[in-house]
């Protein structure tokens, strides 16, 4: 990553809007827009990027003027606690030290954590810095154990003698120096007590692997790390979920980036991850059929959505899971497969999943 | 034994007929004063001044005076009052005045249809009677009809048992007044403050009247006094005949014996409005009576065949130049007078017809200003000129104004009540007999004619209203918008100083500066707002408008 500086960003940042005022003009800076109708997929990368369309706040429009005001006081914020002080900050620290009600007025600068979110989604995207580079951590969740030795922050760590919790992924992942890795794929899962099994099972250390867990959506500093080890070290990334709509995008925003960070694509998509399970054909071939789980209205709309991805749309093997999914109309969870025994998972599907490269892509 | 019996039977029969004896109608009333609308002695105090008051409006507008009334309330014991009324009027002719102030349903007005404020309440005398019941003492009346001749004075009581006045006393009196009436008169009662006081009605009536000047020196000794805001009398409202529809069966009967006429032709066309030749034949063929058959020899049977005959003639509406309303332009005024608000606007519908009677609806609105922001709206209801104090939950405005949907009109309403905010709503009906609920005259009935009219009338205020507070709203609007940027402007520049390392006083100045060219397309949008015309003509603004003292302010 190339070294910038930060402090100097967001300076020159401020100066512009002083400049505007000293002109006589309304404050004011564009930044591209966030949301579905901006985000294009880009076919040559595999990835989802950022379109053309350009949003302006400006600070005297009533409908902007609290945003501005929000923004100017988070980035603000962020260069004297944070970036001048070398300090790191979680999104919720940010929210306290910019919330205060406006003297003279009733009005909360910020009433929900959300609003400082948004400032700092924008600010990555107005001054190109990360939120990593804005000293704001993203949030810490995760575990990871395997056959590798890392160096953090000075501290030799290895992942293969974490006892049973496994190192905990911290939310910038981008020191971590990777002073041996001996693993020969990776194994990422949506569930930190599917990871539990595996872990007990010591299946990492029989079938040589990483295993890594995070809780529902994959957090930014698992994405880089799995990135990392997918770009640095060639390793193979497979991932498993739920059998259900949520799940196939938990694996979509590994492979394509999320919505809602598609302008930090670059630094967190991997094209070459594969879909290890579960899927349809898993619940056909070990008859999990007795342990699916009605799908609710949602499930439905949300099956659709997901089928009508850019990414999705030509893709005729996926277009053939969710019509099977359609089909049952239900879901099944990971764990659905301890119907088969506790250890049937570690024991027999993943080793026979993987030996026969049964991925979807 | 035959004859024995025969005298018993005789000595009962007499013993009966010698205990009915006949009721007048004064011991009748002193004997059920709440008749007479003297319930209580709260109520007396007004009862008294209204009597009194109406009188002086009517007898002034008769004779094209602009009435200059004075009332006066004195307190002569804890729970004994003297009131005293004077008017500019045309004064009363000396042997006229014992039988309008001393004898019971004496005068003109009753008979009439006409509208006056006479209609309702029994009249003056009964004042006098109440006053006589409760205290003993009679009713002080002086009089004079023109610089020409003498004031005379009289003590006048009542013969409870014949309805006759007595007066004692007969007097010639210096009296510096041209002409006019003055009467003194005291009374068991209570005085009070609030929605059913006098203090509360002269100011309706003030505010009714317009033309009208009254002083009013309460219990205490402070003087009020209520200006005319107008130099011009109402519209004398001609007399009219009954119209056909409007007559029930006794009526009918009662007025053909009573007539002059000759013939039922003759009768039809000259008693009622709206008969002609015609229309009487018509009348008397579904009757099958001769038209000319002699009045007083139409039997009972043969005047129900008339009646119903009637009923199933098309005939054509009453004429409607009996009614004199106030006008948009005087309701305004006597509104602008009384009422301190921020706008004021008011709607006379043409007149309209319920069984027969020719009547029209007034209404006058005001918005704003001293107005109470929180609760339900004041409501101000009058009948021919006159305040009805009691009974608003039982009158058919009341009904008017809850069926009216106000939320459209900028006011908060909940379901079946009264609207809420600062506003004064005026209910006036006019008409040569205005239907009440009861004898007590205090509210108007329920006929659908009368409703549709007071909703429509409420509706076309209500609309203007509505534009009135629309463009006062967005006007505030705006100038929240300036006040808002200029509570930000502080905290930008405290940040965008930090953040750029410039002096946060040059960034306040600069966006201060933004602020103000800005401003002036903000302040054209305040200025469009606040000269939006107000939809609708009769429209008129207070003189503090609540926008723009707040804007000064701000500045």
């Amino acid at each position: 990553m190339v070294k910038v500086d930060q402090s100097k960003v967001l300076k020159e940042f401020g100066l512009k809007l002083v400049e505007q005022a000293k002109k006589g003009k309304n404050p004011e800076f564009s930044f591209p827009l966030r949301n579905l109708s901006n985000i294009v997929y880009d076919q040559k990368s595999k990835t989802l990027k950022l379109g053309n369309k350009e949003g302006t706040r400006s600070f005297f429009n009533v409908a902007h003027a609290k945003k501005f005001l929000q923004t100017i006081e988070v980035a603000s914020a962020i260069k004297k606690n944070f970036i001048d002080t070398g300090l790191h900050a979680s999104l919720r620290d940010v929210y306290y030290v910019v919330k205060r009600t406006i003297p003279g007025t009733n009005i909360d600068l910020v009433d929900e954590q959300i609003e400082t979110d948004k400032c700092i989604e924008d600010l990555e995207v107005i001054t190109d810095l990360s939120r990593e580079q804005l000293h704001v951590n993203a949030d810490k969740k995760g575990s990871v154990v395997g056959n590798v030795v890392i160096e953090d922050t000075g501290d030799i760590i290895d992942w293969g003698k974490q006892g049973s919790g496994g190192w905990s992924i911290p939310s910038n992942v981008e020191e971590i120096k990777f002073k041996k890795i001996t693993a020969d794929y990776v194994l990422y899962m949506e569930k930190a007590a599917v990871w539990e099994r595996l872990n007990e099972d010591k299946f990492w250390k029989k079938h040589n692997c990483i295993i890594i867990a995070s809780q529902g959506q994959t957090t930014r500093g698992i994405r880089r790390l799995l990135q990392r080890f997918y770009e640095e070290h060639k390793l193979p990334i497979y991932v498993l979920t739920d059998f259900d709509p949520w799940g196939f995008y938990i694996y979509s925003v590994v492979k394509y980036g999320s919505i809602n960070l598609a302008y930090a694509s670059e630094k967190l998509t991997i094209p070459g991850v594969k879909f290890l399970g579960i899927t349809a054909d898993d619940i056909e071939n070990y008859t999990l059929n007795k342990q699916l789980i009605k799908f609710k209205d949602n499930d439905f709309t949300r099956l659709k959505q997901i089928s009508e991805y850019d990414w999705f749309k030509d893709n005729k093997e996926w277009q053939r899971q969710f019509s099977m999914m359609k089909k049952m109309g239900a879901k099944a969870e990971i764990q659905a497969l301890s119907s088969k025994g506790i250890t049937f998972i570690s024991e027999t599907y993943l080793p026979k999943k993987i030996k026969n490269k049964d991925f979807l892509d | 034994m035959s004859d024995n019996k025969k005298k018993v039977h005789e000595t009962k029969a007499h013993e009966l007929a010698q205990a009915q004896k006949e009721i007048s109608v004064s011991e009748f009333f002193s004997k059920n004063r709440h008749l007479l609308g003297f319930d209580s002695p709260k109520k007396a105090l007004m009862m008294a001044v209204k009597e009194a008051v109406d009188n002086s409006l009517d007898a002034t507008q008769e004779s094209s005076i602009l009435p200059d009334i004075y009332v006066e309330l004195q307190q002569i014991k804890e729970d004994r009052f003297k009131v005293i009324v004077e008017d500019n009027g045309p004064g009363i002719i000396k042997e006229q005045i014992p039988k309008i102030f001393g004898k019971l349903l004496y005068g003109s007005k009753f008979h009439k249809l006409r509208q006056s404020r006479g209609q309702q309440g029994i009249g003056i005398s009964a004042v006098l009677l109440y006053g006589q019941l409760t205290t003993g003492k009679g009713m002080q009346v002086t009089s004079k009809v023109s610089p020409k001749h003498p004031a005379h004075y009289y003590d006048i009581h009542i013969d409870t048992q014949r309805n006759e006045p007595i007066f004692e006393k007969e007097k010639i009196v210096e009296w510096k007044k041209e002409h006019g009436t003055r009467l003194e008169v005291e009374m068991q009662a209570v005085y009070q403050k609030g929605k059913q006081s006098v203090d509360e009605y002269l100011k309706e009536i003030a505010l009714i009247n317009p033309h009208a000047e009254i002083t009013y020196k309460m219990p205490d000794g402070q003087v009020m006094k209520y200006a005319r805001g107008l130099n011009e009398l109402p519209k004398e409202a001609k007399e009219i005949k009954p119209h056909p529809y409007g007559v029930e069966l006794g009526i009918l009967i009662r007025m053909m014996q009573a007539t002059e006429a000759g013939t039922i032709s003759s009768f039809l066309q000259n008693d009622f409005s709206r008969v002609s030749q015609s229309v009487a034949q018509e009348i008397c063929d579904k009757a099958k009576i001769s038209p000319r058959a002699r009045p007083s020899t139409i039997v009972r049977d043969e005047a129900e065949a008339l009646y119903n005959a009637i009923q199933q003639t098309k005939i054509i509406a009453p004429p409607t130049d009996c009614l004199s309303p106030l006008g948009e332009e005087a309701m305004i005024k006597g509104l602008k007078k009384e009422i301190d608000a921020e706008f004021y606007t008011a709607v006379t519908r043409t007149p309209s017809v319920y069984r027969g009677m020719p009547f029209l609806i007034e209404v006058g609105l005001a918005y704003g200003g001293t107005l109470e922001v929180e609760g339900a709206v004041r409501v101000m209801r009058f009948a021919n000129r006159v305040p009805l104090l009691y009974q608003q939950g039982g009158c058919a405005s009341s009904e008017s104004i809850m069926d009216t949907a106000w939320k459209s009109y900028g006011l908060n309403q909940s379901r079946d009540s009264l609207p809420q905010g600062p506003v004064l709503i005026v209910v006036h009906m006019v008409s040569v007999w205005v239907p009440f609920t009861s004898e007590a005259k205090e509210a108007i009935a329920h006929y659908p004619e009368i409703i549709k009219d007071m909703k429509l009338a409420l509706q076309e205020a209500g609309r203007k209203m509505a534009s009135y507070i629309k463009k006062n709203v967005r006007a505030r609007e705006q100038r929240e918008r300036i006040s808002l940027f200029e509570k930000y402007i502080p905290e930008l520049a405290a940040s965008l100083s930090s953040l750029s390392g410039e002096k946060k006083e040059n960034i306040e100045i600069d966006l201060k500066k933004v602020l103000q060219k800005g401003m002036k397309d903000l302040l054209a949008e305040v200025d469009k707002a606040e000269n939006t015309k107000i939809k609708g003509d009769n429209v008129a603004f207070g003189e503090k408008q609540d926008t723009l003292a707040e804007f000064e302010e701000d500045g």
